[in-house]
């Protein structure tokens, strides 16, 4: 899967990429199992083809698009971005998409449009995790309008130039760099528009430890860690300093003012 | 059986394979073989090696009465200290790997966060009791009062259940606490029933002298 270089700032980092084989063998996709190395051994049984997506909800023109008609909606860039995981690590993953914004001007979400939720697949035949009761299924996620309209916010089709493995959310994801890597929702099926702020999976798990914005912020702790650094995956041997969690995990210059006025000790 | 169990070679038998979790741990440490996040790996295997440890530890008794073995009695001992000697190497592994030696940080992480603090609390209730292990100590603090403290293993046993279970409540992840709590509460929920029903098994220092003039 080829991507042309992005002009979108921030888009690319200069850091070390993390390698493929740690990006696709330490996964969190619960619905094939809640240890790391889970997703890599169980997620062949997800089959990617055929594949929709539904657009619905507060937009002018909902519709139901292929994998092949969302693939070509606009160019595939490749962005490298950061992931800061909630539970203390992070990446440097060279990702393969094109902003969720060129989607959304596509449909042409109504004035009473606030939010978008994002709907993973959550079928029990090929997740054999959908029916535990770790989260309520589907996993569900969420972004305010102008959070998805961000060109930094990634619909995402390959990693390293590659389609998306299985375990890494094939065929189409979303990547929100600045937010903890669970704020990105994986194998999506629906993409829909509210005015409403969607009731997303970890949020109605556990309302005071993952919030609705959950923006990395090493100033506001989770209530089990800290989340002041970070260990970088691959780099760092096993003896080495763990490194400082950046604002807005690094693109603070980029999103900073998307929450301008909001205290975000409040609003995690 | 019971030969087997009193054969010169089984104690250093289970020393040995009491160790191998550590071997493997070593080993994968410096041949890159404990996956993306080493350090994670380290530490939650310690842990996990600890609650292995101390499950096999509080079996002995109910295992030697239900099933006639007095000889298991040999291995108690050794089994809770290695329950010590795991417990170590996880708090080792998080001061180092999470914490950088910072003591500062360890302090206020402990005085901060429940969960660590009940860890932290079942760590160090666990050192009287591995302090106190050899036979000098139970003579020197007597019997009696050697087994009521060492009655404490009851509550690290929760403590450390707890300390489990808040862990992994971050992520919902239930179903490994559900064993080992479901273990624990079955070997301590055998002794209530002992209690309860007056018929104490002997106490393990008696065995102890019994087994000696065997």
């Amino acid at each position: 899967l080829a991507g042309i270089p992005s002009n979108v700032p921030g888009a690319v980092t200069l850091e070390k990429l993390t390698s493929y084989k740690d990006i696709t063998s330490y996964n969190n996709f619960y619905e094939f199992g809640t240890d790391k190395g889970d997703p890599a051994a169980n997620a062949h049984t997800l089959k990617t083809t055929p594949w929709t997506v539904e657009v619905e909800g507060l937009v002018k023109k909902p519709a139901k698009y292929t994998l092949e008609d969302l693939l070509k909606l606009s160019p595939q860039e490749d962005r490298i971005y950061r992931l800061r995981c909630v539970e203390g690590w992070s990446m440097v993953i060279p990702w393969v998409g094109y902003s969720l914004s060129e989607l959304i001007k596509k449909v042409e979400p109504l004035g009473s449009a606030k939010y978008v939720e994002f709907v993973t697949l959550a079928d029990p035949k090929t997740m054999p995790f959908v029916g535990s009761r770790v989260l309520d299924w589907p996993y569900v996620e969420g972004l305010r309008m102008d959070e998805a309209l961000h060109p930094l916010a990634l619909l995402t089709f390959g990693l390293y130039g590659e389609v998306l493995p299985n375990q890494d959310g094939a065929p189409v994801r979303m990547v929100v760099p600045w937010k903890y890597g669970f704020k990105s929702a994986k194998s999506l099926v629906k993409i829909r528009f509210t005015d409403k702020q969607p009731a997303t999976a970890w949020n109605k798990a556990a309302a005071n430890e993952y919030g609705f914005y959950s923006n990395v912020n090493p100033n506001v702790d989770h209530p089990r860690w800290s989340q002041a650094t970070e260990r970088r995956i691959g780099e760092d041997g096993l003896f080495a300093k763990r490194r400082k969690t950046l604002m807005f995990n690094g693109y603070e210059a980029q999103v900073g003012q998307l929450y301008a006025g909001m205290d975000l000790k409040k609003y995690i | 059986m019971p030969r087997l169990l009193l054969h010169p070679a089984a104690k250093p038998l289970l020393f040995v394979l009491a160790l191998l979790p550590f071997a493997w741990l070593v080993v994968g440490a410096f041949t890159d073989g404990l996956g993306a996040n080493p350090a994670e790996y380290l530490l939650h295997a310690t842990g996990d090696w600890t609650l292995r440890f101390l499950c096999l530890t509080l079996a002995i008794t109910p295992l030697r009465v239900m099933a006639h073995l007095p000889a298991l009695a040999r291995f108690r001992r050794m089994l809770g200290l290695f329950v010590y000697f795991y417990v170590v190497l996880h708090l080792l592994s998080y001061s180092w790997f999470d914490k950088g030696f910072d003591v500062a940080d360890i302090t206020k992480d402990i005085a901060k966060r429940p969960f660590i603090l009940v860890g932290f609390s079942a760590f160090v209730l666990l050192t009287p009791l591995a302090a106190t292990s050899f036979n000098r100590a139970i003579r020197a603090l007597g019997a009696r009062r050697w087994q009521a403290l060492h009655r404490l293993v009851y509550l690290i046993a929760g403590l450390g259940i707890l300390h489990f279970f808040w862990m992994r409540a971050g992520k919902h992840n239930f179903a490994e606490v559900a064993v080992y709590g479901a273990i624990v509460s079955a070997l301590l929920g055998w002794r209530l029933l002992q209690f309860l029903r007056k018929k104490r098994p002997l106490p393990m220092l008696v065995m102890r002298r019994q087994l000696s003039k065997q």
